[in-house]
């Protein structure tokens, strides 16, 4: 048995967002090791939008061998990740796109990834937020 | 039979015509989008130009599949995989085949047009660039020889019937039925990928 913990992606139209909301992440999980989360915002100007080589670039340095644990804001995002998934060679085996609100869902993957839970349990977390009403 | 020769002419002319109207689709993305859809695609078409300038593929299939990968790398915005899920899925219907004949590339190009349409989650009347690919795919699959002509006639009316559509998909439809009466930036840049088509094929007589 490995103990290597789930990689997390951050897809954001913004690289400040995507830097961030990794550094939130990383903060509020912290008290141990924390899970290897990499940011991939921008587009590949660096402007707003996506780019595809960054998210692979992202998702092979997260790569531990327990999954990877991909959360995006919308738009080129959503759709970027969903081709570079449809094609068996560009991401890590075990790389997944988690339904998740982007903020709320990365600390709950964050937290949950950082207990050495495997990628399943990542999942559930981050899609769990969506639960969570404010009003 | 259409070799790869005739694929790759028709990508350069996608990205000539894109660079020309480059400006009007920005001008149309930016009544109800985000006004990007110009300058995204003349950076990724001027970039499949040059990627096949440099190792010109082999087979039909081989141009659409490098110039739908160099799409998703390099545009930035949604058009990028959309486009690029388009052209790599037709190319890998396409299969192996040093040439293929207009049948087999309307049969691919509607496995490709299906693709689009499960990635976006999106269908005919959302007003996106379905509403010019699936007509022109239907067109292009049932009127034989004519072809390439009917396939730009279905995909330029497919265009224009999007200005009294209200957005269903994207940063458009978050204007609601503020994005009443405007032409979609998608459907008309598919629009013009089958003009082009049309174009590259009548000279080639």
């Amino acid at each position: 048995m490995n103990d290597a913990m789930v990689g997390l992606v951050l897809v954001s139209h913004s690289a400040a967002v995507a830097s961030a909301v990794a550094e939130l992440a990383r903060g509020l999980a912290g008290g141990g090791p924390t899970a290897p989360v990499a940011a991939a915002g921008g587009d590949v100007d660096g402007g707003l939008g996506t780019s595809a080589d960054l998210v692979a670039r992202a998702a092979h340095e997260v790569d531990r061998g327990a999954g990877v644990a991909v959360l995006v804001d919308l738009g080129s995002a959503v759709l970027t990740v969903k081709t570079l998934l449809a094609d068996e060679d560009e991401l890590p085996p075990g790389t997944r796109l988690l339904d998740a609100p982007f903020v709320e869902g990365t600390i709950a993957a964050m937290v949950t990834a950082s207990t050495g839970a495997p990628l399943d349990a990542v999942a559930a977390a981050a899609t769990d937020a969506y639960t969570y009403r404010k009003t | 039979m259409l070799d790869s020769a005739f694929f790759q002419r028709w990508m350069v002319a996608v990205a000539a015509a894109v660079d020309e109207e480059a400006d009007r689709l920005t001008e149309l993305d930016s009544a109800i989008g985000d006004a990007d859809h110009g300058s995204n695609l003349r950076r990724g078409f001027t970039a499949v130009a040059s990627a096949l300038d440099k190792e010109p593929p082999t087979t039909p299939g081989a141009v659409l599949a490098l110039s739908g990968r160099t799409l998703i790398s390099t545009v930035g915005g949604a058009s990028g995989p959309l486009y690029g899920t388009l052209l790599r899925r037709t190319g890998k219907a396409l299969g192996e085949g040093a040439e293929v004949s207009v049948a087999e590339f309307a049969a691919a190009l509607r496995s490709g047009v299906d693709a689009v349409a499960r990635l976006g989650g999106a269908a005919a009347g959302d007003k996106t660039m379905l509403d010019a690919l699936i007509p022109a795919a239907e067109a292009l699959t049932s009127s034989g020889d004519v072809g390439f002509t009917a396939a730009r006639d279905a995909a330029e009316s497919g265009a224009l019937a999007t200005v009294p559509l209200q957005a269903r998909k994207g940063r458009a439809s978050y204007l609601g039925e503020r994005s009443i009466g405007h032409q979609d930036p998608g459907a008309t840049s598919a629009a013009l990928l089958f003009r082009t088509l049309a174009d590259v094929a009548e000279a080639a007589g």
